[in-house]
């Protein structure tokens, strides 16, 4: 038995997973703008305009679920300044929550100058590569984060980071997907996105793979319903039928569209993912050891 | 600077009477659980299962029974371990995790804002929230009492001298007697947990001596700093990020290649 079964759960639900799902769309969403923004061409305006929409809003929204999500939500600042020494500056770099902090931070505010700067030109094309950096490391600090703990699953693999940062790049694509056409994007620039969305899955899945290897005989904490949802929702729904539908496009509905079924297994994969973890109580598994 | 004070709980003269329990939540006004009506497990003496933000001792009751006749109960007041190299310390984003003059850690909850990083890193299940104060809590080591010369309300309260309190060089001594004593007498099973100042976490300045497995008491084999995966989950995580930040480059580049190709058919070739 893995000594992360003795472990107490941090009761990381509603606030939570939203976050982490919304942070990866974020963060792989500026990426993708910022790419573009280097390595585009003014036909793709549009997509890089969505990029950073969603980007900005991503941040906002993930911040307000941070924020929600603690015990004492009005000592939030707490995370960036020293409560008992203020103004001076909190960070810890070997602390995930401390490090994530300043990334959000530090990424809302590349999102807010993208966004609402709709200038181009070097300062913009430097903004976007520090917020592009800064996006892919909110996308993937949230599975480090979840690997740095002791509890199960979590902590018995280091993939949980990469595997985070794939579906972020891959929901982010999706998110541009479903928002650019309205935003007056030309097809060769959707078409972009949607092959790197298709590519990124494929990513995405050999680290879902790898990661469920490196657990070794913990995998089996995955044989519960949360195991189910994983092959049924994420790998089937979210990932192979969307890949399917790439490869051949099945008409209209929201299940036919490949950005919402990637959208879905995203969320998915961080509710299982938590959710697989937390509900493995302690003091249950240790009255069962001592049978 | 005060020499490192903390707990030797020697199991074996536990008589399971929750004094220390109940000392403990007097001193540090915890509140009763379910509003301080009986709340019973259904399978065991245990009654509060865990340490959790209210209950910082919980004395366990292992049950080993073969038949209703032959078996033993296992009794251990449990405690937040003051690791050496504390997980909750090293995770706490706002600083609130502090280690005292006594080498024991110590949770501020005015500084703590309850994002529970702690609970998911401590390598025992110790820390949880208190849902009166919105922060994570655990055992102090009667900090406020040690400041002022007093020991720990558990360690006064324990009518066994099952918790013992003291300077931790002079408590492991006294424990490294005991297990020979104990083992003189026939019980080979016999063995101290988190002794070992070389040992996981530097040492537990709150150690144990045990008569089974660590596991049986719902112990970790071999405890670990929650850092241990930063560097290879960093990593992965950066080097996943490079691949798609390729896979990104080159679509785009293809995207180029196409175009030229098809003879600056732009707008209809990908």
């Amino acid at each position: 038995m893995s000594d992360t079964f003795v472990t107490a759960s941090p009761h990381w639900t509603w606030f939570i997973i939203p976050y982490f799902f919304v942070g990866g769309i974020a963060g792989g969403a500026y990426f993708l703008a910022a790419v573009l923004e280097w390595f585009g061409r003014p036909e793709d305006r549009p997509v890089i305009r969505t990029g950073y929409s969603l980007a900005f809003w991503g941040a906002v929204l993930s911040g307000l679920l941070l924020t929600l999500d603690l015990g004492r939500s009005l000592r939030f600042w707490h995370m960036v300044f020293q409560s008992d020494n203020f103004p001076h500056l909190m960070f810890k770099s070997f602390s995930p929550i401390s490090f994530g902090a300043w990334a959000l931070l530090l990424f809302g505010a590349c999102a807010f100058v993208s966004w609402y700067s709709e200038k181009e030109g070097t300062l913009a094309k430097l903004i976007a590569a520090l917020g592009g950096l800064l996006g892919f490391f909110v996308a993937g600090y949230t599975g480090v984060l979840l690997s740095v703990t002791n509890r199960p699953i979590w902590a018995d693999s280091p993939w949980v980071g990469a595997l985070f940062l794939a579906s972020g790049a891959s929901t982010g694509a999706a998110a541009i997907a479903l928002f650019a056409p309205g935003r007056g994007a030309t097809e060769r620039s959707l078409r972009w996105v949607t092959t790197f969305d298709a590519r990124a899955l494929i990513v995405e899945l050999l680290l879902l793979i790898v990661f469920l290897v490196s657990l070794g005989t913990v995998a089996k904490a995955w044989l519960s319903v949360w195991g189910f949802l994983l092959v049924v929702g994420v790998v089937g729904a979210g990932i192979l039928w969307p890949l399917r539908l790439h490869l051949k496009p099945a008409g209209a509905g929201a299940l036919r569209n490949p950005a919402v079924m990637v959208l879905l297994g995203g969320f998915l994969l961080r509710c299982v993912v938590l959710l697989a973890s937390n509900s493995i109580a302690y003091h249950h598994v240790a009255s069962v050891v001592a049978r | 600077m005060p020499e490192a004070m903390g707990f030797f709980t020697d199991t074996t003269i536990c008589i399971g009477c929750k004094a220390c329990e109940v000392a403990c939540k007097n001193w540090n006004q915890l509140p009763a659980t379910n509003g301080g009506v009986a709340q019973l497990s259904g399978d065991s003496y245990d009654n509060t299962r865990k340490l959790d933000g209210t209950h910082w001792r919980h004395v366990k009751f292992i049950e080993q029974f073969d038949g209703p006749y032959n078996g033993r109960w296992l009794m251990m007041s449990d405690v937040c371990k003051h690791c050496v190299q504390a997980g909750c310390l090293e995770v706490c984003p706002t600083g609130a995790i502090i280690r005292t003059e006594f080498d024991t850690v110590v949770i501020q909850s005015d500084v703590c804002n309850g994002c529970r990083a702690c609970i998911a890193a401590c390598p025992f299940g110790v820390i949880d929230m208190n849902p009166a104060a919105g922060t994570a809590q655990k055992c102090t080591l009667c900090y406020d009492r040690m400041q002022v010369g007093l020991e720990p309300a558990c360690a006064k309260a324990c009518p066994t001298d099952s918790i013992q309190f003291g300077p931790i060089v002079e408590l492991r001594t006294r424990a490294q007697k005991r297990v020979e004593q104990l083992k003189a007498q026939g019980e080979k099973r016999a063995r101290l947990y988190g002794d070992d100042p070389n040992g996981p976490l530097g040492g537990l300045n709150s150690f144990y001596l045990l008569v089974d497995e660590p596991e049986v008491y719902g112990l970790p084999r071999d405890p670990k700093l929650p850092s241990r995966n930063l560097k290879s989950s960093g990593a992965l995580s950066a080097a996943a990020g490079a691949v798609l930040g390729l896979v990104a480059l080159v679509g785009l580049r293809k995207r180029r290649m196409d175009e030229i190709g098809g003879g600056g058919q732009k707008g209809s070739e990908n």
